[in-house]
């Protein structure tokens, strides 16, 4: 077990290396990896929202299926299941995604952000840690969404595969997909294409050997006093954090800024940025994992994840269709309204799905 | 000897259900899952408590035998 923890914080070590060199390539500072921002960019350039600064198909996050889709092909570990509550993973996935553009990040990117000093991050890993802790007390209490079952491969195969579409949209660039422009916004600043591929695709093999997940490790350290999947994080902080320094001193750009003001993509109102955060950790441990393992397993051919995805995407088009998405000056009143109603709903399916009956 | 159904259920339910089987304490457990990352979870966590697990591939389940 020990090699275990191992693999996970040297898995960590190289994920935030290379999450901090896709800023140095040209992503927005301090987002590396960030999977919330990033289907945010791709529902944007889909036309599934028209804020014009964050509109982009990314992709990181056609590498991260690929990747995971491809090893888990090697390792025989592709299977196809579902039906674990689809319609509610997606309504989670949907509030998650408000709470995490409430906070301006999912949990990976809370960890880029406090590596590059940006300490609005900490108010996020408090009501992240809270979020966690409300999922345990609902998990302890029999919470479930119920099993998943055996899917056809073809099943399976229809999410990996409309991210080879994306790919070729990317590539192809046709007028009816949306791209920021230069100096628009954080949508116009990305590492070429074959550099963030790339970066997603070994990230994605990465995750998906080791199981990595934001959630997990506060979650399975509370629950069953187990630390392996902490240690992915805590690496992934000590990495991108060591390396944001050397970046800083080594080259002209700034990749390290300590202190609440003056952070990119980002705001400084530490209730929000907390209670966004309670939201996303919440709905997760509700949802199994986070954003990133989401889409690992959605490689893997689990379509209750994919679920999980699509309400990601559609809860991003509606944060900035109906202005709910928090920006540099904070958050606006709608999203405050979204990010309670949010937390009111994932409540009430905790409460719905945690009625104990013994088998 | 208790057996734990945990098919088809993703982490970390499979461990929590193997937890609370655990409690009574006995000395043989039966655990069925269906998934890699549960049949890992599930072996780490019954090794932690002290128990040893032999994994027998059933089609596409897996049973864990935990013993102490």
């Amino acid at each position: 077990m020990k090699n275990e923890k191992t693999l996970i914080t040297a898995a960590g070590l190289v994920i935030g290396l290379i999450a901090a060199l896709l800023v140095f390539f040209g992503n927005p500072a301090n987002m590396g990896f960030c999977i919330a921002c990033f289907l945010r960019d791709t529902s944007g350039a889909l036309g599934l929202h028209s804020a014009p600064p964050v509109q982009y198909i990314r992709p990181e996050i056609i590498g991260l299926v690929l990747g995971s889709c491809i090893i888990a092909l090697v390792k025989k570990e592709f299977a196809p299941r579902g039906g674990s509550a689809p319609v509610t993973r997606f309504i989670l996935g949907f509030f998650v995604m408000i709470g995490c553009l409430m906070f301006l990040g999912c949990p990976f990117r809370m960890i880029l952000r406090l590596a590059g000093g940006d300490l609005n991050a900490l108010a996020g890993i408090a009501g992240f840690v809270l979020g966690i802790l409300a999922g345990v007390f609902f998990l302890n209490r029999g919470y479930t969404l119920k099993r998943s079952y055996k899917m056809q491969k073809l099943e399976g195969a229809v999410y990996p595969v409309i991210q080879i579409v994306f790919l070729v949209l990317l590539v192809a660039a046709p007028a009816f997909i949306h791209f920021t422009e230069a100096g628009v916004g954080p949508g116009a600043k990305h590492a070429a294409i074959a550099i963030s591929l790339a970066a997603g695709v070994i990230v994605g093999i990465l995750a998906q050997r080791t199981r990595l997940c934001m959630v997990g490790g506060i979650r399975d350290l509370v629950l069953f006093r187990e630390s392996k999947l902490l240690f992915g994080f805590i690496a992934i902080l000590v990495s991108a954090l060591a390396a944001n320094l050397i970046l800083s001193a080594v080259t002209d750009g700034t990749y390290f800024t300590l202190g609440f003001t003056g952070q990119a993509v980002a705001h400084t109102d530490a209730l929000w940025n907390a209670l966004g955060m309670l939201l996303a950790g919440f709905g997760c441990v509700l949802l199994g994992g986070c954003p990133l393992r989401q889409l690992i397993l959605a490689g893997e051919g689990n379509t209750d994840s994919v679920m999980a995805v699509f309400g990601l995407m559609i809860g991003a088009a509606f944060c900035h269709n109906f202005g709910l998405a928090a920006s540099g000056e904070g958050p606006t009143a709608n999203g405050k309204i979204a990010v309670i109603i949010g937390i009111v709903v994932v409540t009430v399916i905790a409460v719905i799905n945690s009625r104990q009956k013994e088998a | 000897m208790k057996t734990v159904d945990a098919r088809g259920l993703s982490c970390p339910e499979p461990v929590i259900m193997a937890k609370k089987a655990l409690a009574s304490k006995d000395s043989k457990y039966e655990v069925l899952v269906d998934n890699v990352t549960a049949k890992e979870n599930v072996t780490r966590f019954a090794s932690h408590q002290g128990y040893q697990v032999a994994v027998t591939e059933q089609g596409d389940d897996y049973l864990l035998t935990l013993t102490k």
